[in-house]
């Protein structure tokens, strides 16, 4: 079964509070080399049905244009991923 | 007959009660309005209150865009029926794209919560008609996600058509573009602010009674009053 992807990214020209306070702690640890972090939010989908994949990213596109993303200060990105592989990845 | 305002109530409101009570000193008639029913029950205006709908899951206001009142509340406001967005309630009417614009983290990612002065800069607003155009108010405001951004474009066309409602003054407490705390939509019907009137209409509880001026405002312009 496939699932679909959606990771959702503030607009480059938004600024990004959260993710300057993360950079500004990175040398806390130790790193000091960073010039930019910005922090976004990845939503998984998985449909009930085995629908066409094609049909799947189409469905989740209209879910994300209408719901997941506001285009006044974000943009997205959809891509399909297998459910175990994808999961393997994570992991390792 | 008495004129009534609906305050409607999300899972997670938490200032619709001052919403209604704020209705009730300006002499009008409070009617409860509840997300999950689309019956606006004649009314003939709306406030969508402050607070956490949906538990500000998603974005702030994203998911009680689409409650069933939210629904009726759209195509009403698009008809001219005057809505007022209160913090919570400004986010949502931007979600809703009855406003433009939305409502991000405050720049310095601290909740702000204290007394504001701000200045009102359009009175010709169904919401506004009770101030004068300049005149300086003192009402709370408490927000984590109030910093208002738009493109550059739409700010000029705020500014330019008289859409800027309010403006922070003696310090913008959440970084908002052009220290902007409220603007309308091109009709004027529907306005959306940050900061909270509803809590500065008792001496007993608020900094000042300047809040009272919203809500005598729309009793004003239902009565016909020249917005």
């Amino acid at each position: 079964m496939a699932r679909v992807v959606v990771d959702v990214m503030l607009k480059p020209e938004i600024l990004d509070p959260q993710g300057q306070a993360v950079a500004n702690a990175l040398p806390r640890i130790g790193v000091d080399d960073v010039s930019s972090v910005r922090i976004g939010r990845r939503v998984e989908i998985e449909f009930a049905d085995d629908a066409d994949p094609q049909d799947q990213l189409d469905r989740a596109r209209e879910i994300a244009d209408k719901l997941l993303a506001n285009p006044v200060i974000e943009d997205f990105t959809i891509r399909l991923a297998e459910t175990g592989g994808d999961r393997e990845d994570a992991l390792t | 007959m008495s004129t009534r305002v609906g305050v409607v109530t999300f899972p997670g409101s938490l200032d619709d009660t001052d919403a209604a009570r704020a209705v009730r000193l300006a002499g009008g008639e409070a009617v409860r309005l509840w997300h999950g029913n689309p019956s606006l029950h004649d009314v003939d205006a709306v406030v969508l209150p402050g607070g956490f709908s949906y538990g500000d899951y998603l974005r702030c206001g994203a998911i009680a865009r689409f409650a069933p009142v939210m629904q009726a509340i759209t195509d009403a406001a698009q008809d001219g029926l005057p809505v007022l967005g209160i913090c919570n309630g400004f986010q949502i009417l931007c979600e809703a794209h009855l406003l433009p614009g939305a409502l991000t983290r405050n720049q310095h990612l601290h909740f702000r919560n204290r007394d504001q002065w701000l200045r009102i800069e359009t009175a010709g607003t169904a919401w506004t008609n009770s101030y004068t155009a300049g005149q300086e108010v003192l009402v709370p405001v408490k927000n984590g996600e109030g910093c208002y951004v738009a493109d550059q474009r739409t700010l000029d066309e705020l500014e330019a058509t008289g859409r800027v409602v309010a403006r922070y003054v003696r310090g913008n407490p959440n970084g908002s573009q052009r220290d902007i705390a409220a603007i309308c939509n091109e009709a004027g019907n529907v306005v959306g602010m940050m900061p909270h009137p509803e809590h500065a209409v008792e001496a007993l509880t608020g900094p000042s009674l300047d809040g009272l001026g919203i809500f005598t405002s729309i009793l004003k312009h239902l009565a016909g009053a020249p917005a």
